[in-house]
């Protein structure tokens, strides 16, 4: 039993049952099934995680962040419940476009032209924070004193939510951000 | 179980492997050491490397 | 030096129990079993405010409720029911003296202070800052002292276990190798050295950088080491919780492994690879590379999802030779059919088997691919597969050896026993539907750990898809017969254990315990058809899953 010495003294020598072999190489096939399709996927795929990553401090990405608003506002957003207003933003296709994460909005707004590619900064300025894009499902993590660089291509027209899904604290659950996607 | 005494008049040499997983020290060693190495310290190394933005 | 009266022989088993040791495993045990109670019900309220029609606590309270559920549910129940596995697996099942239960006591008060003192800081309010607790969120410096503390407890518990082992082998209390069950409990030792020794590298100066002494915590450095942890942690529960799997299978069943080697190499794949799967935490980050992430995401090649798809073949395949051992050999299935369902014991563990392979398993290894974890990092299916391996697989095994350790341990009849007997089921349900329903919810975007999905005082609007409110209101449900499952769990252990007729001379653990099991398993003669279909659905369900998800995936924004 389980529960008492291995029978014989040499058990490294005992033959194993057929069906368990059977099973064992096809479980370590399938493994390597696995393992192999998410190295494919880098080849052919078009959804990946971005490798390109720096290190940069609050200030700096803030700068980066407003100078792209202050050259590229169209238009103003406002907020619900306050007479605050978000800036519109939308920087030409294939640009760098920068997103900030803080306690508790993604700043600012992005207008951005369906089928084409920007490369898209993200970075936190206080906590860590997730940027959930909504109804997409793309979920990345955000790290303050870290800017992830991903080349993103919106596929669909229409306005996109990006919901903070690392906890933030406590109005971590009034963090969202937008991202509309035009022709 | 084996009889008593069996043991010693049995002197088939133990496979090297059936001697490994009997050595709880030596495994607990490699179940240390490996993700050290392959998980810890090359992702440390990796976030050392991680150039700052111009 | 232990005395033959610091013994006494177990009229059921035949093994010789050392009292030290037996004392130890009651006290981890009840502790443990406290703390399910606590976390429970923390548990019960957080899932009771995600059901938005019910939306029971405030903001602050359920961030509260939920870094208590966390720590309680997931670390202070599950470890400190470990020490009893480790001491049982060791000092008992070698029929050895315990190594040094002084040392045991002292491990035992450490863990209790540390968890205690976690709590408080937590209830205190000022560190609502979840499990993980991610820099530069900071908690009060006595939530990291505890954790410390606990930390600390736990490796001198690991200490004496490794010890008895050494005394055992010393003293001859077995002959040959260790049995398959204290092999497990190896498998958990080892992870819990990593695990413990990682959480002293970031715990120690995180704690120094609450009181002042450090000014600043790398996040990205914090979450790599915090997850060699945090992750592994839940390593220690697997190899734990498929050892108390054999346990069960043997003890009910008299069921034997169907090879020792095999089962030994698949705890051996646990031990080289299971941690490296801590980078599934990772794979959303900024600045690893994809090279680290396929490595460590993978359990290098998926060597230790092998040893858990052996463990999955050999546990109902060993239960299944013993069961045709004893005459169930009708058609494919008479051995399951027949097997003893109003067992809580066995009900119980293989509900857990089945549901941390259908549930936790393939969800897991689905999550933890690199390109497809982008569609539900941080969403509810988080949460929704690790209550399939944590809850369902951990928590549900360890109820199910509990129906067996209070009789033995305890030395207590089970009372209530029709009540014991739907206890495991009314559990399982629940725990399935949360899995299920969570999974589901986060496959349509839902985050994890927030408080209003309606975002009704945000100052921009945003409504997830009715869909996922009617998931939320399910999961509550579900919620609501777990933590029943869980009460009727607790109410039954707590008073055969202060209240049940006292064990005199041997008792029945199963319908076949103690039955001699026939010379069985040898390659030539081994019959288990039953296993081989149950294993051929789970492989079809786990390929048919997996690459519906890379499908799902390549309709996503292309990214790169």
């Amino acid at each position: 039993m389980a529960v008492t010495p291995p029978e014989s003294r040499v058990w490294w020598k005992e033959p194993v049952a057929k069906i368990e072999l059977t099973w064992v190489i096809i479980a370590f096939l399938w493994g390597l099934v696995m393992f192999f399709m998410m190295i494919y996927w880098h080849v052919v795929g078009e959804q990946n995680i971005s490798n390109e990553a720096y290190r940069i401090d609050a200030e700096t990405f803030t700068k980066k962040t407003q100078a792209m608003v202050d050259q590229h506002t169209v238009g103003q957003r406002k907020a619900r419940n306050s007479d605050r207003e978000v800036p519109v933003v939308a920087p030409p296709p294939g640009s760098d476009v920068y997103l900030i994460g803080r306690l508790w909005e993604w700043w600012p707004i992005l207008q951005l032209q369906k089928g084409k590619s920007y490369r898209l900064h993200v970075a936190s300025v206080d906590w860590q924070h997730g940027l959930s894009l909504q109804p997409v499902n793309i979920n990345l993590q955000v790290h303050p004193g870290y800017e992830m660089v991903t080349t993103i291509t919106p596929r669909d027209k229409g306005e996109f939510t990006v919901v903070c899904n690392e906890y933030c604290g406590i109005g971590h659950h009034l963090m969202l951000g937008k991202i509309l996607v035009v022709d | 179980m084996a009889p008593p005494g069996k043991e010693d008049t049995n002197d088939e040499r133990i496979p090297f492997m059936q001697r490994l997983l009997d050595n709880p020290f030596l495994l607990l060693f490699l179940g240390v050491a490996m993700p050290a190495i392959l998980y810890l310290i090359w992702g440390i190394m990796e976030i050392i490397q991680i150039p700052v933005a111009r | 030096m232990a005395t033959a009266s610091d013994f006494r022989t177990c009229p059921t088993t035949g093994l010789k129990v050392h009292s030290a040791a037996e004392n130890l495993i009651k006290a981890n045990a009840v502790v443990a079993v406290v703390f399910l109670a606590i976390g429970g019900l923390f548990g019960l309220l957080a899932a009771l405010t995600r059901w938005q029609a019910v939306h029971i606590l405030p903001a602050d309270w359920f961030y509260l409720a939920l870094t208590a559920h966390g720590l309680d549910a997931l670390l202070v129940w599950i470890i400190f029911f470990e020490m009893a596995v480790l001491y049982f697996a060791s000092a008992i099942l070698l029929n050895s003296r315990l190594a040094a239960p002084k040392v045991g006591w002292a491990a035992f008060w450490l863990m209790l202070i540390g968890a205690l003192v976690v709590n408080v800081a937590v209830l205190q309010g000022g560190s609502s800052v979840m499990f993980t607790s991610y820099v530069p969120m900071k908690a009060a410096p006595h939530f990291y002292l505890g954790l410390i503390v606990f930390a600390v407890g736990a490796l001198l518990g690991c200490g004496v276990f490794f010890g008895t082992l050494v005394i055992a082998k010393e003293e001859k209390t077995y002959q040959g190798s260790i049995p398959l069950v204290t092999f497990g409990a190896v498998t958990a030792a080892v992870i819990a050295v990593f695990t413990i020794a990682s959480g002293a590298i970031i715990l120690i100066p995180t704690f120094l950088w609450s009181i002042g002494w450090i000014s600043n915590i790398d996040t990205l450095m914090y979450k790599l080491v915090w997850w060699a942890m945090g992750h592994s942690s839940q390593q220690i529960n697997v190899s734990a919780h498929v050892a108390v799997w054999y346990a069960i299978a043997a003890l009910v069943l008299g069921a034997k492994p169907i090879s020792e080697k095999i089962s030994r190499v698949a705890f051996l794949f646990y031990i080289l690879f299971l941690q490296l799967a801590s980078a599934h935490h990772l794979l959303a980050e900024p600045g690893l590379s994809s090279e680290w992430k396929i490595f460590n995401t993978s359990y290098a090649m998926y060597l230790a999802v092998l040893g858990s798809m052996i463990h999955g073949m050999t546990v109902p395949g060993s239960i299944e030779a013993a069961q045709r051992a004893k005459g169930y050999t009708k058609g494919i299935f008479e051995w399951l059919r027949k097997a003893p369902w109003g067992n809580p014991a066995f009900s119980g563990m293989f509900m857990s088997l089945v549901m941390f392979g259908f549930i936790g398993g393939i969800s897991g290894v689905v999550l933890g691919t690199e390109q497809i974890n982008v569609m539900m990092h941080n969403t509810l299916y988080v949460p929704g597969h690790f209550h399939g391996t944590v809850v369902a697989g951990t928590t549900l095994a360890f109820m199910a050896i509990t129906y067996l350790v209070v009789p033995l341990i305890f030395r207590r009849h089970i009372m209530f026993p029709g009540l014991a007997k739907i206890q495991p089921y009314l559990f399982g349900i629940g725990v399935l539907g949360l899995s299920v329903f969570m999974m589901g919810a986060g496959t349509l975007g839902v985050s994890r750990r927030h408080w209003d999905i309606s975002f009704a005082d945000a100052a921009l609007s945003f409504d997830y898809p009715p869909a996922a409110f009617l998931m939320m209101t399910l999961n509550g449900i579900s919620g609501i017969l777990a933590a029943l499952g869980g009460l009727a769990y607790i109410v039954v252990v707590v008073a055969s254990v202060l209240f049940g007729k006292r064990v005199e001379g041997k008792i029945e653990l199963g319908s076949g315990a103690g039955a001699a099991v026939a010379k069985y398993g040898s390659a030539g003669t081994l019959k288990i058809p039953g296993t081989a279909v149950l294993v051929a659905v789970f492989f079809t369900c786990f390929v048919l899953y997996y690459f519906v998800n890379w499908k799902y995936l390549s309709e996503l924004w292309p990214m790169k």
